[in-house]
Protein backbone atom coordinates (compact mmCIF):
# COMPACT_ATOMS: atom_id res chain seq x y z
CA UNK A 1 0.00 0.00 0.00
CA UNK A 2 1.31 3.62 -0.92
CA UNK A 3 1.37 6.29 1.61
CA UNK A 4 -1.43 8.67 1.22
CA UNK A 5 -1.90 10.69 4.55
CA UNK A 6 0.29 13.62 5.11
CA UNK A 7 0.12 14.91 8.51
CA UNK A 8 -0.91 18.62 8.11
CA UNK A 9 -0.77 20.29 5.45
CA UNK A 10 1.43 19.71 1.50
CA UNK A 11 4.01 21.94 1.08
CA UNK A 12 5.22 23.69 -1.92
CA UNK A 13 8.63 21.83 -1.26
CA UNK A 14 6.62 18.47 -1.01
CA UNK A 15 5.53 19.25 -4.08
CA UNK A 16 8.20 20.23 -6.01
CA UNK A 17 10.42 17.30 -4.45
CA UNK A 18 7.57 15.23 -6.10
CA UNK A 19 8.16 16.90 -9.55
CA UNK A 20 12.08 16.89 -9.33
CA UNK A 21 11.98 13.08 -8.29
CA UNK A 22 10.20 12.21 -11.60
CA UNK A 23 13.03 14.03 -13.88
CA UNK A 24 15.40 10.88 -14.08
CA UNK A 25 12.21 8.76 -15.74
CA UNK A 26 12.57 9.92 -19.59
CA UNK A 27 9.58 7.66 -21.30
CA UNK A 28 7.25 10.53 -19.44
CA UNK A 29 6.12 13.62 -21.80
CA UNK A 30 3.55 14.80 -19.40
CA UNK A 31 2.68 15.62 -16.11
CA UNK A 32 -0.44 17.16 -14.65
CA UNK A 33 -0.84 18.35 -11.02
CA UNK A 34 -4.25 19.48 -9.04
CA UNK A 35 -3.92 20.93 -5.90
CA UNK A 36 -6.95 21.23 -3.46
CA UNK A 37 -6.64 23.98 -1.17
CA UNK A 38 -8.44 24.73 2.30
CA UNK A 39 -11.43 27.87 0.95
CA UNK A 40 -12.11 30.08 3.13
CA UNK A 41 -15.95 29.79 2.76
CA UNK A 42 -18.97 31.83 4.75
CA UNK A 43 -21.47 30.25 6.46
CA UNK A 44 -23.98 32.75 7.77
CA UNK A 45 -21.15 35.65 8.92
CA UNK A 46 -19.10 32.84 10.04
CA UNK A 47 -16.00 32.53 7.87
CA UNK A 48 -13.82 29.12 7.76
CA UNK A 49 -10.41 28.96 9.52
CA UNK A 50 -9.28 25.76 8.83
CA UNK A 51 -10.09 22.50 8.31
CA UNK A 52 -9.58 19.46 10.21
CA UNK A 53 -9.17 16.20 8.41
CA UNK A 54 -9.58 12.92 9.66
CA UNK A 55 -9.91 9.24 8.21
CA UNK A 56 -11.01 5.58 8.22
CA UNK A 57 -7.23 4.54 7.18
CA UNK A 58 -7.75 1.03 6.95
CA UNK A 59 -10.83 1.71 4.52
CA UNK A 60 -9.10 4.46 2.80
CA UNK A 61 -5.67 3.03 1.82
CA UNK A 62 -8.18 0.24 0.32
CA UNK A 63 -10.87 2.23 -1.96
CA UNK A 64 -7.49 4.26 -2.50
CA UNK A 65 -5.26 1.13 -3.82
CA UNK A 66 -8.60 0.03 -5.86
CA UNK A 67 -9.01 3.34 -7.50
CA UNK A 68 -5.11 3.82 -8.81
CA UNK A 69 -5.35 0.39 -10.22
CA UNK A 70 -8.18 1.43 -12.25
CA UNK A 71 -6.08 4.63 -13.15
CA UNK A 72 -3.93 2.52 -14.63
CA UNK A 73 -6.17 -0.03 -16.07
CA UNK A 74 -8.21 2.70 -18.19
CA UNK A 75 -5.54 5.40 -18.84
CA UNK A 76 -1.94 4.66 -20.35
CA UNK A 77 -0.06 6.03 -17.49
CA UNK A 78 3.63 5.76 -16.42
CA UNK A 79 2.87 6.62 -12.46
CA UNK A 80 0.64 8.51 -10.46
CA UNK A 81 0.61 9.66 -6.73
CA UNK A 82 -1.94 11.08 -4.66
CA UNK A 83 -1.65 12.87 -1.48
CA UNK A 84 -4.00 14.05 1.51
CA UNK A 85 -3.60 15.93 4.49
CA UNK A 86 -4.70 14.75 8.02
CA UNK A 87 -5.09 17.07 10.66
CA UNK A 88 -5.57 20.96 10.77
CA UNK A 89 -5.23 22.58 7.69
CA UNK A 90 -5.30 26.30 7.38
CA UNK A 91 -7.31 28.03 4.79
CA UNK A 92 -5.08 29.12 1.58
CA UNK A 93 -3.02 25.74 3.10
CA UNK A 94 -2.80 22.57 0.13
CA UNK A 95 -4.45 19.42 1.88
CA UNK A 96 -4.84 17.21 -1.61
CA UNK A 97 -2.10 16.83 -4.03
CA UNK A 98 -2.94 14.24 -7.64
CA UNK A 99 0.38 13.62 -9.71
CA UNK A 100 -0.44 11.83 -12.57
CA UNK A 101 2.43 11.03 -15.06
CA UNK A 102 2.23 9.93 -18.76
CA UNK A 103 4.26 9.52 -22.28
CA UNK A 104 1.23 12.07 -23.43
CA UNK A 105 -0.97 14.78 -22.21
CA UNK A 106 -4.59 13.14 -23.17
CA UNK A 107 -4.11 10.49 -20.74
CA UNK A 108 -2.68 12.67 -17.83
CA UNK A 109 -5.31 15.16 -17.97
CA UNK A 110 -8.55 12.17 -18.14
CA UNK A 111 -6.89 10.59 -15.44
CA UNK A 112 -6.04 13.45 -13.30
CA UNK A 113 -10.12 14.57 -13.37
CA UNK A 114 -10.97 10.67 -12.58
CA UNK A 115 -8.97 10.39 -9.87
CA UNK A 116 -10.30 13.98 -8.19
CA UNK A 117 -13.91 12.86 -8.49
CA UNK A 118 -13.12 8.93 -7.10
CA UNK A 119 -11.21 10.29 -4.23
CA UNK A 120 -13.51 12.51 -3.09
CA UNK A 121 -16.87 10.69 -3.92
CA UNK A 122 -15.36 6.78 -2.23
CA UNK A 123 -12.57 7.94 -0.25
CA UNK A 124 -14.03 7.81 3.52
CA UNK A 125 -12.31 11.08 4.63
CA UNK A 126 -13.92 13.58 7.05
CA UNK A 127 -13.54 17.24 7.32
CA UNK A 128 -14.60 19.08 10.60
CA UNK A 129 -14.90 23.02 9.11
CA UNK A 130 -13.32 25.26 12.17
CA UNK A 131 -14.88 28.89 11.97
CA UNK A 132 -12.90 32.18 13.10
CA UNK A 133 -15.62 32.14 16.10
CA UNK A 134 -14.75 28.71 17.23
CA UNK A 135 -17.91 27.14 16.13
CA UNK A 136 -17.61 24.10 13.72
CA UNK A 137 -20.02 22.32 10.72
CA UNK A 138 -19.33 18.95 9.11
CA UNK A 139 -18.46 19.19 5.53
CA UNK A 140 -20.20 17.55 2.88
CA UNK A 141 -18.79 16.59 -0.49
CA UNK A 142 -21.08 17.34 -3.23
CA UNK A 143 -21.44 13.76 -4.52
CA UNK A 144 -22.28 12.34 -1.42
CA UNK B 1 -16.75 -9.25 19.72
CA UNK B 2 -17.38 -6.97 16.83
CA UNK B 3 -15.71 -4.16 16.77
CA UNK B 4 -17.92 -0.81 16.19
CA UNK B 5 -15.95 2.40 14.78
CA UNK B 6 -17.91 5.82 14.41
CA UNK B 7 -16.47 8.56 12.19
CA UNK B 8 -16.37 12.40 11.90
CA UNK B 9 -19.64 13.78 13.14
CA UNK B 10 -20.81 10.10 14.37
CA UNK B 11 -18.43 10.03 16.85
CA UNK B 12 -19.54 13.36 17.73
CA UNK B 13 -22.80 12.41 18.57
CA UNK B 14 -22.02 8.63 19.94
CA UNK B 15 -19.40 10.58 21.47
CA UNK B 16 -16.89 8.08 21.52
CA UNK B 17 -14.44 6.25 18.14
CA UNK B 18 -15.16 3.20 18.61
CA UNK B 19 -16.75 0.08 20.97
CA UNK B 20 -16.99 -3.55 21.15
CA UNK B 21 -19.85 -5.74 21.17
CA UNK B 22 -20.94 -9.00 21.82
CA UNK B 23 -22.88 -10.40 18.66
CA UNK B 24 -24.85 -13.19 18.08
CA UNK B 25 -27.08 -13.95 15.11
CA UNK B 26 -27.35 -10.77 14.17
CA UNK B 27 -27.33 -9.22 10.70
CA UNK B 28 -26.15 -5.64 9.00
CA UNK B 29 -29.60 -4.22 9.62
CA UNK B 30 -30.06 -5.29 12.91
CA UNK B 31 -26.67 -4.16 14.53
CA UNK B 32 -27.51 -0.30 13.13
CA UNK B 33 -31.08 -0.57 14.59
CA UNK B 34 -29.75 -1.48 17.46
CA UNK B 35 -26.87 1.93 17.58
CA UNK B 36 -29.52 4.33 15.96
CA UNK B 37 -31.69 3.59 18.58
CA UNK B 38 -28.73 3.24 21.27
CA UNK B 39 -27.40 7.08 19.76
CA UNK B 40 -29.72 8.36 18.07
CA UNK B 41 -28.66 8.94 15.18
CA UNK B 42 -31.76 10.00 12.96
CA UNK B 43 -30.00 13.22 11.81
CA UNK B 44 -27.47 12.06 10.66
CA UNK B 45 -26.78 10.95 6.74
CA UNK B 46 -24.77 8.18 7.68
CA UNK B 47 -23.28 4.84 5.71
CA UNK B 48 -22.23 1.41 7.11
CA UNK B 49 -19.12 -0.80 6.11
CA UNK B 50 -18.60 -3.79 7.30
CA UNK B 51 -14.98 -4.84 7.16
CA UNK B 52 -14.19 -2.11 5.28
CA UNK B 53 -16.51 -2.20 2.62
CA UNK B 54 -19.88 -0.17 1.75
CA UNK B 55 -22.77 -2.45 2.46
CA UNK B 56 -26.64 -1.27 2.53
CA UNK B 57 -27.97 0.03 6.34
CA UNK B 58 -30.56 -2.91 5.49
CA UNK B 59 -28.21 -5.53 4.39
CA UNK B 60 -28.76 -8.89 5.62
CA UNK B 61 -25.42 -9.81 5.09
CA UNK B 62 -24.41 -11.51 8.78
CA UNK B 63 -22.21 -9.30 11.46
CA UNK B 64 -19.98 -12.26 13.14
CA UNK B 65 -17.54 -11.69 16.14
CA UNK B 66 -14.26 -10.30 14.91
CA UNK B 67 -15.66 -8.49 12.41
CA UNK B 68 -15.10 -4.64 12.40
CA UNK B 69 -19.08 -2.22 11.24
CA UNK B 70 -18.08 0.98 10.66
CA UNK B 71 -20.41 4.35 10.83
CA UNK B 72 -19.26 6.56 8.60
CA UNK B 73 -20.91 9.83 8.02
CA UNK B 74 -20.99 12.04 4.64
CA UNK B 75 -17.23 11.87 2.55
CA UNK B 76 -15.62 15.43 2.44
CA UNK B 77 -11.95 14.35 1.21
CA UNK B 78 -10.40 16.61 -1.40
Amino acid sequence: MKQVFVKGPITPDFIATSIAKHQSKYEIGAHNIFLGQVRADEVRNRKVAAIDFTCYEKMANEVLHDIREKAFRTFDLTCLHIYHSIGEIKVGEVCFFVFVSAKHSKDVYEATEYLVNAVKKKAPIFGKELFEDETHQWKVNKTW
Amino acid sequence: MATIRYFGIVAEVTQRNEEYIEIENMNVSEVWNLLYAKYDLSTLNARVALNQRLVDLNSSITVNNNDELALLPPFAGG
